[in-house]
């Protein structure tokens, strides 16, 4: 075979290749590239016509100097003239040059287009590939506009040569990708289906990434193509080593191609005809057998390609999820594969066995296998492997093996790179949590996690381990001892001085009745660690000294004295000054009843939703939606006998659920205090931001309230009481706010205070409005009625449960709601309120938040199910698009919320960029369910949004895209 | 405003986003791009590769994870996996999804590289840097969109000595 010399053709471009790589430095090449490009220039301005070869040789070097990283801007219209030459040679660097260095928008492109036409129609099998590779390579709208129609012609031309058809394949399908709109389905199709059939391995080849392509946006119109390729891959799989000839690869027959077909197969459920099921099976098994066949070569090419082809049969195995035989060989062959000398397999084993152990059929089968998986955690050299190994101890984790996998995470966690600590933690605690039968052994290990890994502990987990215990009263004595001596520790994070003051400032009394850790032992260990705290720590341990008065009157004295102290009473930060003067007030103004009324022990965080959520699941079956694998296996456990506490997340990307980071902040007190807080400081006693704050409403006030109001206002008078209210427009300042949560304060003037706390089911809903009379006068004549305006009366069904016609002063009267959903509906309903104050009639009208989404049902879905669907729900009404600017900062976690307040399911890891949000659900009305998809993408920069949404019904896709745009 | 321009719909498809050969001082010798990348992108994306491939050794795996920027507009980036090979002074490194099945890149990356061997008979790093022009034929001829076109050595030698012989 001859070999091709160096620069074989073009002697002037050898010899300045050379020269650049003489240069001794930087400047030495700028210096020859100048004197070249001066060089080109005049030739190309020259009056003398270049000859083609030439012409080649100069853009050819330009061509290079480019490659070096130097900006060309001339040389482009030499290039083009190069594509009509009738040499190939000459055409080649012409083609090459446009491909490299020519963007869609130049104005040459209608020259560069005439001159691919030409190439196309020349019956010249070279030049229509170079023109093909060239629209292939370039792939730009212009060209998709030129040839979108003319390359499925060539593809399925009964003359065309099979090397153009692999590159008109290839081609179609890049315009597809950048422009599937200029590329319609056609009758073309069919045919594009059956070159799966063609006698040319390599037509086949290129033509299978096209159909895989074209399937996965619309299967239905390539279904035809499983039968197809199982056929396909059955001869190839059931072939002697040698029957291939071209396409065997070190004794495998054709790899890439099986690969390609298992591919595509993934794009469709398993087939339902009986008969190419069984081939299909067929094929798998001989696939598996192969595995355990002494190797035809020692070569590594030949495992490497033989278990290229395994990997992509189990991932196909593990797609269907309907044959525990095949899944549970799969997992042996797996498992061999774990302690394969090959890093590369151990890798791919760890990887590929992860998505089987969330089969319900092989999650046993790989079970097995954890001493070998912790083995690699403590072995393995290359860090991505031992990040597959805590992957698939996380996926194989349940109640009977958590103990052992926790405890591994967390001394792992202890030497583990600082790149995967954060995701342990979280992993760590979220298994301790779903799988916590003890729950102090729950609470030992989020204190442990704290103390090996404090810097990676987020929010969401010290939040959860207070949720969890201020829930259950078993463990709060417990807890408070634990924390207790955890703060012993001389140097102890920051983290643990949260969870302890908390935790102490509740629970503390649980311990004092041991003399060595009474109240003052208590505080003094608290605040030995205040000085080295920020200032957020230091405001939640300002709250537990004013709950320890509550608890403890007898250090009521050493703490006052500590809150009157210069450095409290006049600390420079805002946040920490408030809360010392007015705990100090607090404690000296209040009587014990209304310091036992204000400062009480939190009551239970809700597992309302969280109930809920498994409830849906549950309901799910699976004839009705689709649940990823790892949700059918959660619903199992959870039948079984899982704590009910389990935590609904359904994996490590997502690792908390809304319900989960709700932060616990002194609820009851929330809304008490705002009575005298100042206006700018958030009513978040302990600081921790507004970003989570707007997930966890505070409940209407409640009496204790209005006796705060009592002791600091003293005197109700100060109210304008004589003003009328004037019948003025509905308002609806607080409505969108409502869109995302449930619960919260809706209205609210001098009199009167409405909050709302609501839940929905499926297409009902039941709504409590509290009436608040913030006066210390008496309503009379009160009367609250919701009005269905116009198309809202037959879409949209509200019964007011009838209720007093008296409010007393100070008091909050409730009423209920219920609501259906009748079909998708636009307008809100109005609240309307009169009564009688003093005398003067008053009349407010207030939106109520009931809007099309309460009705969501959110739904858990593949990455697969997923792009179906959204492909599905392509026509032009069904989609609805906003982009916007974003009115609030872009925080991940806030949008995550509220997306998920919205209703809709939040899916990670779908969208290939993980700073976009996708979600999906079911709208659920009387007469209907609508399917929605809607996927969000920040673009911090600019500091906009795009917000679309897909369902089956338009009028659904622009009601749901107004709401959301509105929220960020 | 500039949105992410990678089609959300193509993504799960199988895709080669770029494909890059560096010797191990970091100087490219062919960089063939599947996407839209700017030139700046793509100087930071030889960079990344670079830097992330050469501390490998052979205890490590053929693969690597890296989250890289996506897009023109920059802050949206997202994982991808670089596989990779080395042969003598030179990286053959193969960008794709992370979802893409690594034994068959790695092994499309050998076979490439067996067909640079026989086409310019043993081939060497400066082989790429004189008949750069033809390296491109080479890979437009077994890879095209992104897709593996074309696999078998014999049917792709054919082809090129048949250009080779064309003036």
């Amino acid at each position: 075979m001859p070999a091709v010399s160096k620069g074989d053709g073009m002697r002037g471009l050898a010899v300045f290749i050379s020269d650049i790589r003489n240069c001794k430095s930087k400047e030495a090449e700028i210096k020859r590239i100048n004197k070249e490009l001066a060089n080109i220039r005049s030739k190309f301005k020259g009056d003398k016509a270049l000859d083609g070869y030439s012409k080649k040789k100069y853009v050819c070097k330009l061509l290079f100097i480019f490659l070096l990283g130097h900006d060309i801007d001339f040389g482009h219209m030499e290039a083009v003239n190069l594509l009509s030459s009738n040499k190939y040679t000459e055409k080649q660097i012409g083609y090459l040059f446009i491909s490299v260095l020519v963007n869609s928008n130049s104005d040459l492109i209608s020259l560069i287009n005439n001159a691919i036409k030409n190439d196309l129609s020349s019956r010249n099998p070279t030049f229509m590939n170079l023109a093909l590779h060239c629209i292939a390579n370039v792939g730009s709208r212009e060209m998709a506009e030129a040839f979108a129609a003319e390359v499925p012609r060539i593809l399925v031309a009964g003359d065309t040569m099979d090397s153009v058809k692999q590159s008109a394949a290839l081609c179609l399908l890049r315009l597809n990708r950048t422009s599937p709109d200029l590329v319609p389905m056609g009758e073309w199709t069919t045919r594009v289906v059956h070159l799966l059939n063609d006698q040319h391995l390599g037509v086949v080849t290129a033509a299978t990434s096209l159909i895989t392509t074209l399937a996965q946006k619309s299967p239905e119109d390539f279904k035809t193509s499983v039968s197809l390729a199982v056929a396909r891959l059955s001869r190839i799989v059931s072939s002697a080593s040698t029957d291939l000839q071209d396409y065997t690869y070190y004794f495998v027959a054709a790899p890439w191609l099986s690969v390609k077909l298992l591919r595509l197969l993934q794009c469709y459920p398993p087939p339902e005809d009986g008969a190419i099921r069984g081939r299909l099976t067929e094929c798998l098994e001989t696939i598996l057998n192969k595995a355990q066949e002494p190797p035809k070569s020692k070569k590594v090419q030949h495992s490497n390609a033989k278990n290229a082809v395994l990997f992509e049969a189990i991932s196909l195995i593990i797609h269907h999820d309907s044959e525990p035989t095949l899944l549970v060989r799969a997992c042996n062959q797996l498992g061999q594969f774990l302690q394969h000398r090959e890093t590369n397999l151990r890798y791919l084993a760890l990887e590929s066995m992860c998505t089987l152990a969330s089969s319900e059929f092989s999650h046993e089968a790989v079970k097995t296998h954890i001493e070998t998986v912790i083995n690699a955690l403590k072995s393995e050299r290359d860090v991505s492997v031992r990040q597959r190994a805590v992957d698939l101890l996380y996926a194989m984790c349940d109640r009977s093996n958590a103990k052992q996998i926790v405890a591994e995470m967390l001394s792992y966690l202890e030497t583990a790179d600082y790149s995967i600590r954060e995701e342990i933690v979280l992993k760590v605690a979220i298994l301790a949590e779903k799988y916590a039968v003890d729950y102090t052994w729950y609470v030992d290990t989020i204190l442990n996690l704290i103390r090996f890994a404090g810097d990676y502990v987020s929010d969401e987990v010290w939040y959860r381990v207070i949720q969890i215990v201020i829930n259950r009263d078993e463990v709060q004595g417990y807890a408070a001892k634990t924390v207790f001596e955890a703060l012993q520790a001389p140097a102890c994070h920051e983290n643990l001085v949260k969870v302890g003051g908390y935790i102490l400032g509740e629970f503390g009394n649980l311990i004092a009745g041991d003399s060595r850790s009474s109240p003052l032992i208590q505080f003094d260990l608290l605040h030995s660690k205040f000085h080295l705290c920020s200032v957020p720590t230091r405001a939640l341990l300002l709250s537990a000294y004013i709950k320890f008065i509550n608890l403890f009157p007898e250090v009521k004295g050493t703490i006052q004295e500590v809150l009157r102290s210069d450095s409290q009473l006049r600390n420079a930060d805002v946040e920490l000054q408030q809360r010392a003067v007015e705990y100090l007030r607090l404690s000296c103004i209040a009587s014990t009843d209304i310091l036992a009324t204000v400062l009480e022990e939190m009551p239970p965080f809700p597992e309302r939703e969280s109930s809920i959520l498994a409830k849906l699941k549950r309901k799910k079956g699976p004839g009705n939606l689709h649940l990823d694998l790892d949700e059918n296996r959660k619903e199992r456990s959870v039948n079984g006998g899982t704590a009910d506490h389990s935590s609904t997340t359904s994996n490590a990307k997502a690792p908390m659920p809304p319900q989960a980071s709700a932060v616990p902040v002194l609820r009851s007190a929330g809304p008490l205090f705002q009575v005298f807080a100042s206006p700018t400081t958030s009513t978040d006693l302990l600081g921790l931001g507004s970003t989570i704050a707007t997930q966890n409403s505070a409940p209407p006030a409640s009496k204790g309230a209005s006796l705060l109001v009592d002791v600091f206002s003293g005197n109700t008078a100060a109210f304008p009481v004589e003003t009328p209210v004037a019948v003025g427009p509905v308002a609806d300042e607080n409505f969108s706010r409502f869109v995302c949560k449930n619960n919260g304060v809706l209205y609210e003037n001098q009199l009167l205070q409405i909050g709302l706390k609501s839940e929905f089911r499926q297409n009902l809903g039941r709504m409590y409005v509290f009436f608040g009379n913030k006066t210390s006068t008496q309503f009379m004549n009160f009367a609250a009625s919701v009005v269905c305006q116009d198309a809202l009366q037959a879409q949209l069904n509200v019964h007011a449960k009838p209720a007093d016609p008296t409010v007393d002063g100070g008091a909050q009267l409730q009423q209920i709601l219920n609501i259906e959903c009748v079909s998708d509906f636009v307008d809100a309903p109005v609240l309307n309120i009169q009564f009688r104050y003093g005398g003067t009639l008053q009349n407010i009208a207030v939106k109520l938040p009931i809007t099309l989404n309460k009705f969501f049902q959110p739904t858990e879905m593949t990455s697969l199910d997923f792009f179906q669907r959204w492909k599905q729900l392509g026509a032009p009404q069904q989609e609805v698009q906003n982009i916007f600017k974003a009115r609030h900062s872009m925080d991940i976690e806030v949008t995550k919320a509220k997306i998920m307040g919205f209703g809709a399911a939040l899916l990670d890891g779908v969208d290939p960029n993980p700073f976009n949000f996708v979600g999906a659900g079911v709208i659920h009305t009387k007469t209907t369910q609508v399917g929605c998809l809607l996927r969000l993408e920040p673009n911090t920069q600019a500091q906009m949004y795009r917000l679309t949404l897909r369902t089956s019904r338009g009028t659904v896709s622009q009601r749901l895209c107004d709401l959301l745009s509105e929220q960020f | 405003i500039t949105f992410l321009t990678l089609n959300f719909l193509s993504s799960p498809a199988i895709q080669i986003r770029f494909i890059l050969i560096q010797n191990r001082a970091g100087k490219t010798r062919l960089a063939k791009w599947y996407m839209q990348f700017d030139d700046d992108e793509k100087q930071k994306l030889i960079e990344e590769v670079h830097a992330v491939v050469t501390v490998r050794d052979a205890k490590h795996t053929n693969f690597v994870e890296v989250r890289l920027y996506a897009c023109l507009s920059c802050l949206q980036f997202r994982n991808f996996k670089i596989i990779y090979r080395r042969y003598a002074g030179l990286y053959f490194c193969i960008c794709v999804d992370v979802t893409d099945n690594n034994l068959a890149y790695l092994e499309g990356i050998h076979n490439f590289v067996e067909v640079l061997n026989e086409y310019f008979h043993n081939v060497c790093e400066l082989d790429l840097v004189f008949n750069f022009y033809k390296v491109y034929t080479v890979v437009d001829e077994m890879f095209l969109a992104g897709e593996i076109r074309e696999t078998s050595q014999t049917k792709v030698l054919k082809q090129l000595l048949m250009l080779q012989s064309l003036e």
